[in-house]
C-alpha cells in the first residue's frame, strides 16, 4: 500500500466528514494566517524603516559637537581637516546647521518648510539631484554667497515652476534661488514632505544663527564602519580631550539597531502566533484519537484482511498531516488576503504606504510546519490504531 | 500429503483476575487442501478461539499450529499479517464490510495490502463480484444491500486474494434461513472449485453441510469425522461420554 493510497484514503475520509473536518483544522487555520501577516508586517516594517534611512544614505556618519569654552572648540574648517586627516575612511563632509524661522515667499510665511545650511557637497551626500539651475558651490561657501536651492514643492507650490532667479527671505536674510531639486522618488510633494525644504550656504546660515554644530560625513567604504568612527572619534579627541562633547552616529548602526528591534518584535509577535499552530495541532490529536476508537472495527476488518501495523500508522499519520496541510492551505490564503486588507488599511489610516507582504519563506514554513504539526500531533493515534488487537478491534461495537 | 492446517496439542489459555480459562485444551487436528471442515461446538466450546487460531489471529499459548508446514506460532506480527493476507479468507456473522468504500473497493482491500497494482486490483475485484452475482452493484455502498447480498460481497472479498483456506466465521448467523442456505450453497461452490474451506458454527444443521465435522466441547475436541456418520449430531448426554473417554 503507497503512500499515495493512503492519501486517497485519508482524502476521501475527510470529504466524508467536512463540518469535523473544518472544526479540527480550524486551529491550524488561525495558526497559520496569523504567523503569516505578522511576519509579512514585519517585513513591509522593515522595508520601510531601511527605504526611509537609505534615503538619507547608510553610508553616513553624523557628528555633533558643543563647545568647549573658547579653546577648546571646533569650527567648520578644523572638521575639514579632520576629514582630510582620515581620508582612507572619510570622504565628503558637510556641516548641517538647521534654520530656525520661517521661510517668507513674498507676503506669504511657510512654517513647514525645513531650511539647512548645508556646504557644496551636501546634495551628493544626501543623494539629492538639482532639477533645474545649479548645486550650491564652494564659491557660495566662500563669499557667504545668499543664495539657496530648494525642493520641487516649494517651487511648484509658490513660484509655479519658475523659482530659479527668484528670491525669497530666511531668517530675515533674502536668499536668491539658484537651484531647485528633482522630486524625490517616494515623492511627499506636500506641506511637511520631503520636497519641502530649502538648502542655503552654511556659512550665510552661520551668520544668522551661530556656528555649526553638526556634520554629516560620507565613508570611504561601508564595510569599515567601525573603524571608520574610531578614527572620527580619534581626531575628535584630540581637539576636546574629553569624550563627553561629541558623539558619532552611522546610520547604518541606527538602521542594524532598528532591523535588529523590529525583528524582536515580529518574533515574538510569530511566537505568540505559533502558539495557535500547537493549540491546533492538539486539537488534531483528539480528534485523531476520537477518530481511531469510532473506526476500531474498521481497523480490526483491515487486520484481518492482512494490514500490517505499519500501514494502519501510515494511514492515520497521513489522514492527520493531510488534515493540518488542508489547514495550512486554507490558513495561507485567508493570511495572504488578510495581509491585502492590512495593507489597505494602512495606507488609509496611517497615510503611510506600508506593504504586508508575506514572503514565500514565511509562507513555506507554515506549511511546513503544519504539516509536521499533523505528523507530530497525529503519531500517537496512529500508534494506539495500529497497536489494536485484531481479535479485540473486530469485536468492537 | 501435508497437511494445509495442522494443530498439534494446541492450548489456549486467558486469564481472567486470579483463574485461567482454559479455552483450548490440547486440541489436535489435521485439514487437507481440498476438504470441506464444519468446527462445530455451543459457545465457550473454544470453536472461537480456534477460529482465531486457524485466522492467525492469536497464536497457540502452547502446541504448534503448522498453516501450509509453516509454524505460525513462532511468528511476529507482520508476518502473521503477511499470512493472513495470503493464505486466509475470512467470511465473518457481520460480513464486516467498510462501510465508507464501495463494494468494488471492498472487494480490493485484500489485494491493496497484498501490492497488487490498482488496474490489476480493479480487475480481479470485478470478476470476483461477478462471481457472486453482484457485478452490475460495484458502485454501491455496503448499507445499500440486503444481508444476503452483502455476505455474497464478503465472500468476494475473501476469495479475491486467491487464498489457501476460506474461513467463515458462522456465515450464516445473521440471515434468514432462505438466505442462509444461499450463502451454504456458494460455500459448497466454492468447495467443489477446489477451495479449502473451513466453517465455524454453533448449529449442527449447517454443520452437516460440510463433509467433515469437528466438534468441540469445553476445548476438547470429541468428535472428528464425516458430516453423515450417526456420532455426528450427538447429543449432549453422548456428548458428555465421550469428553468423559477422552479425558
Amino acid at each position: 500500500m503507497s503512500i499515495l493510497e493512503s492519501l486517497e484514503l485519508a482524502l476521501k475520509n475527510i470529504v466524508s466528514s467536512k463540518v469535523r473536518t473544518l472544526l479540527t483544522m480550524l486551529g491550524i487555520i488561525i495558526g497559520v494566517a496569523a504567523v503569516i501577516v505578522i511576519v509579512g508586517l514585519g517585513n513591509g516594517l522593515e522595508t520601510y524603516v531601511t527605504d526611509s534611512f537609505s534615503d538619507m544614505g547608510t553610508n553616513t556618519l553624523t557628528v555633533t559637537v558643543m563647545s568647549r569654552g573658547s579653546t577648546r572648540s571646533l569650527d567648520a574648517e578644523d572638521m575639514y581637516g579632520i576629514v582630510e586627516e582620515n581620508s582612507q575612511y572619510l570622504d565628503l563632509c558637510s556641516p548641517t546647521v538647521p534654520m530656525i524661522g520661517y521661510v517668507k515667499i513674498g507676503s506669504e510665511t511657510v512654517d513647514t518648510t525645513s531650511s539647512t545650511g548645508v556646504s557644496e557637497d551636501y546634495l551628493d551626500i544626501a543623494r539629492l539631484t538639482i532639477a533645474q539651475g545649479r548645486n550650491l558651490q564652494y564659491s557660495d561657501m566662500a563669499t557667504r554667497a545668499k543664495v539657496c536651492v530648494i525642493g520641487a514643492y516649494l517651487n511648484q507650490a509658490y513660484f509655479g515652476g519658475n523659482a530659479v532667479g527668484q528670491t525669497l527671505r530666511v531668517g530675515g536674510q533674502s536668499l536668491t534661488v539658484v537651484g531647485v531639486l528633482e522630486q524625490q522618488e517616494d515623492g511627499a510633494m506636500e506641506e511637511g514632505g520631503s520636497d519641502d525644504c530649502l538648502y542655503l550656504p552654511y556659512t550665510t546660515a552661520e551668520r544668522i544663527t551661530g556656528a555649526a554644530s553638526a556634520y554629516t560625513i560620507t565613508m570611504q567604504d561601508e564595510d569599515h564602519i567601525d573603524e571608520s568612527v574610531a578614527a572620527l572619534e580619534a581626531s575628535l579627541y584630540e581637539v576636546f580631550a574629553s569624550d563627553d562633547y561629541y558623539t558619532v552616529t552611522s546610520m547604518s548602526e541606527i538602521l542594524d539597531t532598528m532591523t535588529s528591534m523590529i525583528n524582536i518584535l515580529v518574533g515574538v509577535l510569530a511566537g505568540i502566533a505559533a502558539i495557535s499552530l500547537v493549540v491546533g495541532g492538539i486539537g488534531i490529536m483528539n480528534i485523531m484519537l476520537v477518530s481511531v476508537t469510532e473506526r476500531t472495527r474498521e481497523i480490526g476488518i483491515r487486520k484481518s484482511l492482512g494490514a500490517k501495523e505499519r500501514y494502519i500508522m501510515q494511514q492515520f499519520v497521513i489522514e492527520a498531516a493531510a488534515t493540518s496541510a488542508l489547514g495550512g492551505i486554507i490558513g495561507i490564503l485567508l493570511g495572504d488576503g488578510l495581509s491585502a486588507v492590512a495593507s489597505t488599511v494602512i495606507a488609509r489610516v496611517m497615510e503611510e504606504s506600508l506593504t504586508v507582504s508575506p514572503t514565500m519563506g514565511a509562507v513555506l514554513l507554515a506549511f511546513g510546519i503544519s504539516v509536521g504539526i499533523g505528523v507530530f500531533f497525529g503519531y500517537l493515534p496512529a500508534k494506539k490504531a495500529a497497536r489494536l488487537n485484531p481479535i479485540d478491534a473486530l469485536h468492537y461495537d | 500429503m501435508n497437511a494445509l492446517i495442522e494443530f498439534q496439542q494446541v492450548c489456549k489459555y486467558y486469564h481472567m483476575g486470579d483463574t485461567t480459562v482454559k479455552a483450548a485444551d490440547h486440541i489436535s487436528f489435521q485439514i487437507y487442501k481440498g476438504e470441506f471442515v464444519a468446527i462445530v461446538g455451543s459457545s465457550g466450546s473454544g470453536k472461537s478461539t480456534c477460529m482465531n487460531i486457524i485466522g492467525c489471529l492469536d497464536v497457540p499459548s502452547e502446541g504448534t499450529y503448522l498453516l501450509n508446514g509453516k509454524d505460525v506460532g513462532q511468528m511476529n506480527k507482520n508476518q502473521l499479517a503477511e499470512i493472513r493476507n495470503e493464505l486466509l479468507g475470512f467470511i465473518f456473522q457481520q460480513y464486516n464490510l467498510l462501510p465508507k468504500l464501495n463494494l468494488v473497493e471492498n472487494v480490493e482491500v485484500p489485494l491493496m495490502y497484498a501490492g497488487v497494482p490498482k488496474k490489476e486490483r480493479r480487475e480481479r475485484a470485478l470478476e470476483a463480484l461477478k462471481q457472486v452475482g453482484l457485478g452490475d452493484k460495484w458502485r454501491h455502498k455496503p448499507m445499500e444491500l440486503s444481508g444476503g447480498q452483502q455476505q455474497r460481497v464478503s465472500i468476494a472479498r475473501a476469495l479475491v486474494g486467491r487464498p489457501s483456506v476460506i474461513l467463515a466465521d458462522e456465515p450464516t448467523g445473521a440471515l434468514d434461513s432462505r438466505t442462509g442456505r444461499e450463502v451454504l450453497g456458494m460455500l459448497q461452490d466454492i468447495h467443489r472449485q477446489g477451495n479449502t474451506v473451513v466453517l465455524i458454527t454453533h448449529d449442527n444443521s449447517i454443520a452437516v453441510q460440510a463433509q467433515r465435522i469437528i466438534r468441540l466441547e469445553d476445548g476438547h475436541v470429541v468428535y472428528d469425522g464425516p458430516s453423515d456418520a450417526p456420532e455426528a449430531v450427538v447429543t449432549p448426554r453422548i456428548a458428555g461420554e465421550e469428553e468423559g473417554r477422552s479425558a
